[in-house]
């Protein structure tokens, strides 16, 4: 059984002008383990996705579909059971690890802060918990007596890291969680959560606009647009062998370097990312898509099976595999 | 779109248009630290019509640079020429100098004021200058018509009225860029000019920062922490690592055959993803107020860690002995211990 | 390609920047009428300007000398006098509506003092930085620790009194927490990336500061002197009370003091005190709702919940 199991879900906020879809109808399903990357622009709904995850939405936000965690429903699960999965069952790792960090308290108290209200523990034991949460993320167990502007920004996303294993959650999901900072610190970021999450067997859902960071640092990719996926499939063929144009727009925005097609030729695509309040007719890329059918206006594919593990959302997958309209 | 390699980059027959000449610019540290020695030594050239890539980590003095090359910071000592004179920091020569040397900023949002509407964003650069500004233009909105259409607004008309906040990240971009053009610059000096652009919107505004080249001969110096966007348009690429060069010369050998270790890793890094083992350097960008003795890459070397360079004998070099500084010019050059030290 | 491009299409610069103008003044009086205490403010405002500016047409000299004055002393209200008669016998409804000239001149004109200084002075601290915003911000925290109604009483008995002395009072006193916020939306508007791209188009300090500094800092000036007028008004109402502006004129304060001096606060002759007490906290209070509803339009962020 899967340890996260997404159907159909949808999410909409109100504005002015009405009802505005951030996630449009979206299936995913994570295994106990495994490493998901999500990539896509700003907008394009995946942050959205990761907060739905655990009911961290604004107020006013419309949820609709089942998220199942362990077979759970966390959207219609009570209060109590919530704040017993957050943290201690899933946690987030947030961009900003500036604002998510409170300026005015020692790292230690904000590390010993999950472990104090989720585990039932004397206030001293939490000390030695931290030190060893500490040095397993990289940094002295005397961080625990700085504060957070004594730290730079790749020792203030390893406390975040820290914070999110406290209490040996199963799924940690990571929302841009290096996008701040450094190519270098960027790497050993990725390179210390790699091997957390690998050593403990904990999921990773890890969100990014970069395709080439997702695929070193995950097993499967998973491409939204538009509040939808439109491709999903391992990490490796969904970056080398995109299916929809828009994975391969992704794909080479950041170019290989030796690879003499991207020399003096960067590649990007026409336009903007749509306003989520006023798509498009159709297929939600279809303004921007450089093979663009006719057929493409009217209507807007659903996934398609495309190949072993692979699932695509263009008629051009359709047309390539003939099976694919029926499966 | 794409021309052959290498024949655009390094023209040394040529006189650069903008060089740095032993550049150092040192602010005051904080309370405790010494003062900090953002950029420590740098001779650089920017030739006509050549796009550089300046790279480097945050707080590699990149920007500090980019900014005394602008005349925006004075340098505690050296000189930066532009087109074979020394840049006056007297008010009126400072003036004249804005006009051929412009810049763009990473954050478009930011660098518009939002009560400004496009045209007088773009416009901006034109009152300040007055007639002068004009050129061939008999009329501001048709100049700034023309900008903005360089630029890749088009029709411009449609722009003039809008604010920063009703345009895209993309479009803002460009507004930006329009209101550099409008000036008729020969440098455009920009800082990170897609980092905070969303990857499909990215491409297309370094083809346009490529076009402006081939179109209207601008030479262009693009400020960056990412290797791919230097392999996407640079001719030549210049690594910063603290307040010094590093290592410079033309894309495809400096990108493809690094020598500097520094260097070495930080293409690693991005290679990652086609399944070449990282070099992954510890710890965290330098203080430029605690420059190392010798070699100030030495503390993270991976080729001193690694026995390299006690296997070929220098590594007493590589922790006493500073570095000469690079010479500009458009040649391949590394500072490093390991490579015989060309002059 | 667009430098042949059809010139009549293109609006000329002028023409853009009026557009602009009155577009964004109407979105501002949309905004304005949405706010409920701030239409009432204004009203007050308007309705107690209108009268002041038309006193001199219903209110003649005679009503209001001390020796001509229509009633006899401390009348209580009546028909004739629907708010009775001070201690010198006149209306006590002239004596209100007269005051209000003085009051709203003063407070306006104190106002304007304080804030050109308080602007001037943030401004150039915030802008030039260094030895110039140390010197600027040092002698605004020198005024900010005087207490000003003494340094303002100080002033006025030492000046030739007056109505200019009492501005003037108010004026240099006023101005030093202007300076700060002033200064303070300064550093925040110079820190911003379009502050250094005007640079290095090659602008001026002269250029950013009238171009970029100052629209960015009036929507906080224009806040404030809204707010610093109910404190002048209520600092001139103090000092006239306190025998430091000309007795001579009749303004609220003067009126109180009055009252005061004739016991008609033992003697419970409510309606010489009522009157120009009321005035003063009405006009007082108008001027701080438009205040705060500017504030809420200029700067969403302050007014949290409705």
């Amino acid at each position: 059984m899967s340890l996260l199991e997404i159907t159909d879900l949808t999410v909409t906020y109100p504005s002015a002008s009405g009802p505005v879809l951030a996630v449009r109808g979206v299936d995913l399903a994570m295994d106990e383990g495994e490493k998901l990357g999500l990539a896509g622009e700003s907008g394009c709904g995946k942050s959205t996705l990761a907060l739905s995850l655990l009911r961290l939405l604004p107020r006013g936000a419309r949820v609709a579909g089942t998220i199942r965690f362990d077979g759970e429903d966390i959207l219609t699960m009570g209060w109590g059971r919530l704040r017993a999965v957050r943290w201690a069952a899933a946690s987030i790792v947030f961009q900003g690890a500036m604002h998510a960090l409170n300026p005015v308290r020692s790292v230690g108290d904000q590390v010993a802060e999950p472990i104090l209200v989720h585990e039932k523990v004397p206030k001293a034991a939490p000390r030695r918990k931290v030190a060893e949460l500490l040095e397993q993320v990289g940094l002295a167990p005397s961080t625990a007596r700085a504060y957070p502007h004594q730290l730079s920004g790749g020792q203030r996303q390893r406390v975040m890291i820290a914070m999110a294993l406290a209490c040996s959650p199963r799924l940690i999901v990571a929302d841009e969680p290096t996008s701040a900072l450094d190519v270098m610190i960027q790497a050993q970021i990725l390179r210390l959560v790699d091997r957390l999450v690998t050593d403990r067997g904990i999921s990773l859902l890890l969100i990014s606009h970069d395709l080439s960071v997702l695929t070193s640092a995950c097993d499967r990719l998973a491409v939204m647009y538009a509040g939808r996926i439109v491709e999903e499939g391992p990490a490796g063929q969904v970056f080398s062998d995109p299916l929809h144009p828009y994975s391969s727009a992704l794909a080479a925005a950041y170019p290989r370097i030796g690879d003499a097609t991207a020399r003096r030729n960067p590649q990007g695509l026409p336009g903007d990312p749509p306003d989520p309040s006023h798509l498009p007719e159709g297929c939600s890329f279809q303004p921007r898509c450089p093979v663009a059918l006719g057929e493409c206006v009217r209507t807007d594919p659903p996934l398609w099976p495309a190949g072993p593990a692979r699932r695509a959302a263009c008629v051009h997958v359709r047309d390539s595999c003939p099976g694919a309209a029926h499966g | 779109m794409t021309t052959p390699e290498g024949d655009i980059g390094g023209q040394p027959a040529q006189s650069p248009i903008l060089s740095a000449r032993d550049l150092r610019v040192q602010f005051a540290g904080g309370p405790g630290a010494g003062r900090a020695r953002a950029v420590d030594g740098v001779n650089l050239d920017l030739y006509p019509r050549e796009i550089l890539a300046l790279v480097g980590e945050s707080g590699c003095g990149k920007t500090t640079l980019a900014r005394t090359l602008l005349g925006l910071v004075r340098p505690w000592s050296g000189e930066v020429w532009f087109a074979g004179k020394v840049l006056s920091y007297a008010a009126p020569s400072l003036k004249t100098y804005r006009r051929q040397v412009q810049l763009v900023l990473q954050d478009p949002t930011g660098s518009l004021n939002p009560r400004h509407t496009v045209y007088e964003a773009v416009a901006e650069g034109l009152r300040i200058h007055g007639a002068r500004a004009l050129g061939s233009f008999t009329d501001e909105a048709a100049k700034v018509a023309d900008a903005l259409s360089r630029a890749g607004l088009r029709p411009p008309e449609r722009f003039f009225l809008r604010y920063p906040h009703e345009l895209s990240g993309g479009q803002r971009q460009r507004v930006v860029i329009a209101g550099a053009l409008v000036l008729d610059p020969q440098v455009i000096v920009a800082d990170e000019p897609v980092a905070s652009l969303d990857a499909s919107v990215r491409g297309e505004v370094l083809k346009l920062v490529l076009a402006l080249r081939d179109d209207s001969g601008l030479s262009a110096l693009v400020v960056t922490h990412d290797l791919a966007l230097a392999w996407n348009i640079a001719d030549r690429v210049a690594v910063m690592y603290l307040g010094r060069i590093v290592e410079t010369g033309p894309v495809e050998k400096i990108l493809r055959s690094p020598e500097h270790p520094y260097t070495c890793a930080l293409v690693s890094v991005i290679s990652e993803a086609r399944g070449k083992e990282p070099v992954i350097l510890g710890g965290e960008p330098p203080d430029p107020a605690r420059i190392p003795k010798g070699c100030r890459f030495h503390p993270r070397c991976p080729a001193l860690a690694s026995g390299a360079a006690v296997a070929a004998g220098v590594e007493a070099s590589c922790r006493g002995i500073d570095l000469p500084i690079l010479p500009g010019g458009s040649d391949a050059r590394v500072a490093c211990h390991l490579y015989p030290i060309s002059s | 390609m667009s430098a042949a491009q059809a010139p009549a299409a293109i609006p000329s610069p002028r023409r853009i920047t009026w557009t602009r103008r009155t577009r964004s003044l109407a979105r501002f009086g949309r905004e304005y009428a949405r706010h409920r205490a701030g239409m009432w403010g204004l009203a007050v405002l308007l309705v107690s300007i209108a009268l002041a500016l038309a006193a001199p047409l219903f209110i003649s000299a005679r009503d209001l000398s001390a020796v001509t004055a229509p009633g006899s002393p401390r009348q209580a209200p009546s028909l004739h006098f629907p708010l009775g008669t001070d201690a010198y016998g006149r209306s006590m409804v002239a004596v209100t509506i007269w005051g209000a000239r003085i009051s709203l001149l003063v407070g306006l004109a104190a106002t304007v003092m304080s804030m050109v200084i308080g602007s001037l002075v943030g401004l150039l601290a915030g802008h030039f930085r260094a030895w110039v915003a140390t010197v600027l911000m040092r002698v605004t925290d020198w005024f900010l620790v005087l207490p000003t109604l003494v340094l303002a009483a100080a002033l006025a008995s030492v000046l030739h009194r007056g109505v200019g002395t009492v501005i003037i009072a108010i004026g240099v006193t006023a101005w030093p927490g202007t300076a700060r916020l002033v200064r303070a939306q300064t550093l925040t508007v110079e820190a911003r990336p379009y502050i250094e791209r005007a640079r290095a188009l090659g602008a001026g300090d002269w250029h950013i500061i009238r171009r970029h500094v100052l629209p960015n800092v009036m929507p906080v000036i224009l806040a404030q002197t809204t707010l610093t007028v109910s404190a002048a008004v209520l600092a001139e109402a103090t000092l006239a009370f306190l025998g430091l502006s000309d007795p001579t004129r009749v303004s609220w304060g003067t009126t109180l003091q009055l009252a005061q001096q004739v016991g008609a606060v033992s003697a419970g002759d409510w309606w010489i005190l009522l009157p120009p007490g009321l005035a003063i906290v009405l006009i007082a209070l108008a001027f701080t709702l438009c205040g705060r509803s500017l504030e809420a339009i200029f700067n969403p962020r302050l007014a949290a919940g409705p």
